[in-house]
């Protein structure tokens, strides 16, 4: 029982990770707050696909006369880390223009408090 | 020659575009809407040219830098995305035309920005359907959702807040589509569609398997607005611009519902999506409460716009339904709807356009009959696709709900019979109370004064893209034979 | 001579007609004309298929394919050209007699009224010479939407109720056929209108079989009036009298019946009904229509909503007939969708001159009228005791009939319905006759007879519905096309 918590602690830091994402999309009022946790959610799943691919004493992707072709146990698999290089600039994107909004917002409602904001729109 | 880069032509025309017009904008706004014309005609264009030579020569795979997969990259140009693709490029065609005076009018100088984000937003959306590569495909994605959160945000007042809170809801369901694929491609090791369609088979069963498809759903249900998930919907396409609204709402829900027939009926398969739980079957009564819940709350709304956008939230219902009963019929049904309800909806909120430029609003309970009189065309084409909406023959709307039906009796679904029959009635309901606006006096006023009703209608760039759309219902319903045997075909199975 | 394009060309007369219609709205009289002259090619075109449908043939045309293996289908075959013949020769009677009603009374938005008049009488004509279902279905969709124009004619709260009303009924009747028709497409593979039915290589279990006979039920005797979803029609009366005389007695309603009777006999087939003891069904509701219909119009003092129930009884006279699937009762049945027709309008027309005449609606104002409209009320006289079924005019050669069939069939009961029903309906005319022949009128003084526009077209009816009480054959051969027709549902039966 112990072994299948230990022996993915990966995908529990990610799992919870994930819960503290989700959780503060759905329940924090600020705006900020809000999008802190969908960063985070995004986080968790880059730190997924990151650690699928780690792999103990293995070498980077590069042809090391020490080790033939044929060894792959030898070699990371470079692919899940380079999409994450692209996700995380989809997220910096996203956030950028999350950002954006909650200016515009700010600046037409002066405040980012969700309640106050519905009070305000009605 | 031009056909084996077809794929590839169709989404860097988009890019193209997307380059050409802050650059030419920066010099002369004024050119910004031309050159979007410009481009996503050629897009359109290519379209239909890929179309045709996909009837002809059948599908195409496209390698990018010739790297075949599963290494390399490939766009899939086969019926399905081939018929996607003719479908929005060709709807976003005329809405581009349309867009020229209501853009200077509702966010006059960011015409610029608007149509280079709208070519941003047709490259996402492109490329979404013709890639053959799950992570690919998140980042078009991507690409065209933070296009669609800016051009939502050029709107009212509380459009940022709309398009704020798309964002959170969108993107969060983008992740969980991400951690979907992520789940795939740590049992598979493979990323491309049909290299893994090839594998799953054998993971028949599999929980990782399972928990990516529903994560999947989900993800991608968020963006077709699939009940409950359809929460950002309603505000966003209100408060937008009418020109974003025109643009976004006929074609980026059918986006998304592409991805789920891609994954459900392509990638997964009817077997393995219904091994462990019945997910097409939950979906489609998803589907149905959607249908319902969105026909009831347009009877509740007396702004257009509004109407319509939950109008959307039911008729993306009907794709979804038709996907879920995953038979011949309901696929026809379910695509040939695509089509209808994409034109359908870009031509009513052309309309509700219009009426914000013409008449500064456009809210239903100030309709009076001197519309009829100001804008007699535009009323037409309002009353084609709002019969077409509600189903009647011979228009095009009618059609598609009669092969879901034939879809339903076949895998013996009465539920969702009922559910396209009464909700066909309460269509008419809340279109047939815009007709009578429109088209009679109100009895406790009576008949408006003369000077009202002088001819008022907008100018040709608005009335006839609106006409065709319409006019092309009335031919969709006469030909949909031949669509829809072309549609039969596209089925997998 | 090939006659292929008639059926198309019939059906698109009048729809072509409402360009020139529209155009000339400016000038009425040209204007008119144009309908005048779409209604009279129309009946030209339609009497010219008549020759092929007394042989008992058909003339059939296939365009494009609605959806794969369905056709946009056109067959004129004899039931369907007797019908046509019917709704397009009555049309160029209520086309003269409209002229005369809209201007006498100052109706508002004229040109919309001829033009969605002619797309309904394109619409009748469509059902009347559809070959399969979905033609049908398209054909009965576009009659629903341009009657609603009609319905809501003068734009009063009480018309545009009505019109929601209708619109509620009718529609949902259309999806119910959409249904009905997806079912009967999935169970045999077929849609197509045939002699005897679709489901003879088919067996369904009863509780499927009954369960899609509601559902046609529903889809078409909405239109058929049958009780209790009839409620449309009373409330219908807001329209314009011309249109309740084309349309709420001939055009509309007896595309019902038309329905009915091709669902009977050309989608079940008459074995299947039988096999099944669907009739029965229909028999119980057509008898309560009959008797309770003409109960509800003796509470009636507006004189149009009278007609409308009397119109709602004997719409299941014809019910009936279908129903009891007898030759002789089948051929009395579509006989009376001619009868009723000649009667009815012309009962219709009655009401329409009083009012425009008088302005008088109300049964109870109408002391003493018959010595200023002598010619409407004789005219009137004629059809209401045509309709009680008083020999000779063509209500009693009917009523005969389906007499006749219901004992062919060792039926007793709908006999007796039909002779109280007789003697409600003399009821319920009498008093009317009674007031406008002996009572004493007042405030008449100054009034004369209605226009000749008006007056001519209901002397006509009125002639025309004791001529074909003497001669069932006279002109056109309906006896014998009704006994063809008849006898060819019952002849595909019986090996």
């Amino acid at each position: 029982m112990l072994d299948f918590f230990l022996g993915h602690y990966a995908y529990w830091f990610t799992i919870i990770l994930l819960c503290i994402g989700v959780y503060g999309i759905l329940f924090k009022k600020n705006l900020i707050k809000k999008t802190i946790g969908l960063a985070i959610l995004q986080i968790s799943v880059v730190l997924y696909f990151v650690s699928i691919a780690s792999k103990w004493d293995a070498t980077v992707p590069v042809l090391n006369p020490d080790f033939p072709a044929d060894q792959v146990a030898n070699y990371l698999n470079p692919l899940p880390h380079t999409l994450m290089l692209t996700a995380i600039v989809v997220g910096v994107a996203t956030l950028g223009v999350a950002f954006t909004l909650l200016l515009a917002i700010y600046n037409r409602y002066e405040t980012l408090d969700e309640e106050e904001l519905i009070e305000k729109l009605q | 020659m031009i056909e084996s880069h077809l794929p590839a032509y169709i989404a860097l025309t988009f890019v193209l575009f997307s380059v050409l017009i802050p650059a030419f904008g920066l010099w002369r706004s004024e050119l910004s809407q031309p050159l979007a014309v410009l481009g996503s005609g050629i897009a359109a264009a290519f379209s239909v040219y890929g179309f045709i030579n996909y009837l002809n020569e059948g599908s195409i795979r496209y390698f990018f830098g010739g790297w075949e997969p599963p290494v390399g990259i490939e766009f899939v140009y086969d019926g399905l995305a081939g018929f996607f693709v003719l479908v929005i490029n060709v709807v976003s065609f005329f809405v581009l035309i349309h867009s020229h005076h209501i853009a200077k009018r509702e966010f006059p100088g960011k015409e610029m920005p608007y149509y280079a984000l709208a070519m941003l937003m047709m490259l996402g959306f492109n490329g979404m359907i013709l890639t053959g590569d799950l992570f690919n495909l998140y980042v078009f994605l991507e690409i065209a959702s933070l296009s669609g959160y800016a051009l939502i945000a050029i709107g009212e007042k509380q459009a940022p807040y709309a398009a704020f809170r798309y964002l959170i809801i969108g993107t969060a369901g983008g992740t969980l589509y991400l951690l979907g694929v992520g789940f795939l491609y740590t049992v598979t090791g493979t990323l491309n569609i049909i290299d893994m369609a090839a594998m799953l088979p054998m993971l028949y069963e599999s929980n990782a398997v399972f928990a990516a498809l529903i994560l999947m759903i989900v993800g991608i249900g968020v963006k077709a607005a699939l009940f409950p998930m359809h929460g950002w919907l309603p505000d966003s396409y209100t408060y937008a611009s009418s020109v974003s609204t025109a643009l976004i709402a006929p074609i980026g829900t059918k986006v998304a519902a592409y991805i789920l027939f891609r994954v459900i009926l392509w990638l997964f398969g009817l077997e393995i999506t219904d091994a462990i739980a019945p997910l097409s079957y939950i979906v489609g009564v998803l589907a149905c409460i959607g249908i319902l819940y969105g026909s009831i709350m347009a009877i509740a709304q007396t702004e257009m716009k509004r109407m319509l956008a939950y109008s959307s939230v039911s008729q993306i219902g009907y794709i979804i339904m038709g996907l879920s009963l995953a038979n011949p019929w309901g696929f026809a049904g379910a695509l040939l709807h695509v089509l209808n309800h994409a034109i359908m909806k870009a031509c009513l909120f052309m309309i509700s356009g219009q009426m914000r430029l013409k008449e500064g609003h456009s809210d239903i309970s100030r309709f009076d009959d001197s519309y009829r009189k100001k804008y007699p065309w535009t009323m037409a084409s309002f009353s084609i696709a709002a019969i077409s909406m509600i189903g009647l023959p011979p228009l095009a709307g009618f059609f598609s709900k009669w092969y879901l039906a034939l879809g339903t009796i076949d895998n013996s679904n009465w539920l969702f019979l009922a559910v396209i029959l009464i909700s066909s009635l309460l269509n008419a309901v809340y279109f047939f109370r815009v007709l009578e606006k429109v088209y009679m006096m109100d009895p406790d006023k009576g008949q408006k004064e003369p000077k009202d009703g002088e001819r008022n209608e907008p100018s040709a760039s608005m009335l006839w893209p609106t006409g065709i759309l319409a006019v092309s219902l009335i031919v969709i319903g006469f030909a949909n034979a031949v669509i829809v045997g072309i549609l039969l075909n596209i089925f997998p199975m | 001579m090939d006659l292929s394009l008639v059926p198309l060309l019939a059906i698109l007369v009048s729809l072509v007609a409402v360009v020139p219609i529209m155009l000339s709205s400016a000038k009425p009289n040209l204007r008119e004309f144009w309908t005048i002259l779409a209604a009279v090619i129309k009946f030209g075109l339609v009497l010219t298929l008549l020759p092929v449908a007394l042989q008992g043939d058909s003339v059939e045309l296939h365009l494009v394919d609605l959806a794969p293996g369905i056709p946009l289908a056109l067959k004129a075959d004899p039931l369907g050209v007797y019908f046509a013949v019917i709704a397009s020769g009555l049309w160029i009677f209520t086309s003269f007699y409209s002229i005369g009603y809209v201007r006498g009374a100052g109706e508002i938005k004229q040109t919309r009224y001829f033009a969605s008049f002619a797309v309904c009488l394109s619409a009748t004509i469509g059902i009347a010479f559809s070959a399969n279902l979905i033609t049908f279905l398209l054909f009965y969709e576009m009659l629903t939407v341009a009657t609603y124009p009609l319905v809501i004619h003068n734009e009063k709260k009480e018309a545009i109720n009505a019109g929601r009303k209708y619109l509620a009924f009718t529609l949902t009747a259309g999806l119910l056929l959409v249904a009905a028709s997806a079912l009967v497409y999935h169970y045999t593979g077929t849609l197509d209108f045939t002699p005897g039915g679709v489901f003879t290589d088919v067996e369904l279990p009863h509780t499927a079989m009954l369960l899609l006979f509601i559902l046609f039920l529903g889809a078409v005797g909405v239109k058929a009036g049958v009780m209790p979803i009839h409620g449309w029609l009373p409330a219908a009366m807001a329209a314009p009298t011309p249109v309740s005389a084309l349309l709420h007695a001939v055009a509309v309603v007896k595309s019902g019946v038309f329905a009915i009777t091709r669902v009977v006999g050309y989608v079940f087939g008459v074995d299947v009904m039988g096999d099944y003891g669907l009739n029965d069904i229909l028999i119980v509701l057509a008898g309560f229509t009959i008797i309770v219909a003409s109960l509800i119009a003796f509470a009636q003092d507006n004189l149009k909503r009278r007609l409308a129930y009397s119109t709602v009884g004997h719409l299941s006279y014809i019910v009936l007939g279908v129903a009891l699937l007898t030759p002789t009762g089948m051929t009395g049945g579509i006989m009376h969708i001619a009868a009723h027709a000649t009667m009815k309008i012309t009962l219709f027309f009655c009401a329409g001159a009083i009012y425009v005449n008088l302005h008088r609606t109300e049964i109870s104002n109408l002391d003493g009228i018959a010595k200023v409209m002598p010619w409407t009320m004789g005219a009137f006289v004629i059809g209401s005791m045509g309709l009680a079924g008083i020999p000779p005019i063509n209500g009693f050669f009917s009523k005969w009939t389906l007499a006749l069939g219901s004992l062919e069939g060792d039926m007793i009961i709908p006999v007796i319905i039909l002779v109280v029903s007789g003697i409600l309906n003399v009821g319920y005319f009498f008093p009317i006759i009674y007031r406008a022949y002996f009572k004493p009128g007042k405030g008449l003084e100054k009034y004369g007879e209605a226009s000749p526009l008006m007056v001519v077209p209901i002397v006509i009816t009125a002639t025309l519905s004791v001529l074909f009480g003497l001669f069932p054959n006279l002109f056109f051969g309906f006896y014998d096309l009704a006994v063809d027709i008849s006898l060819s549902l019952f002849n595909t039966a019986a090996p």
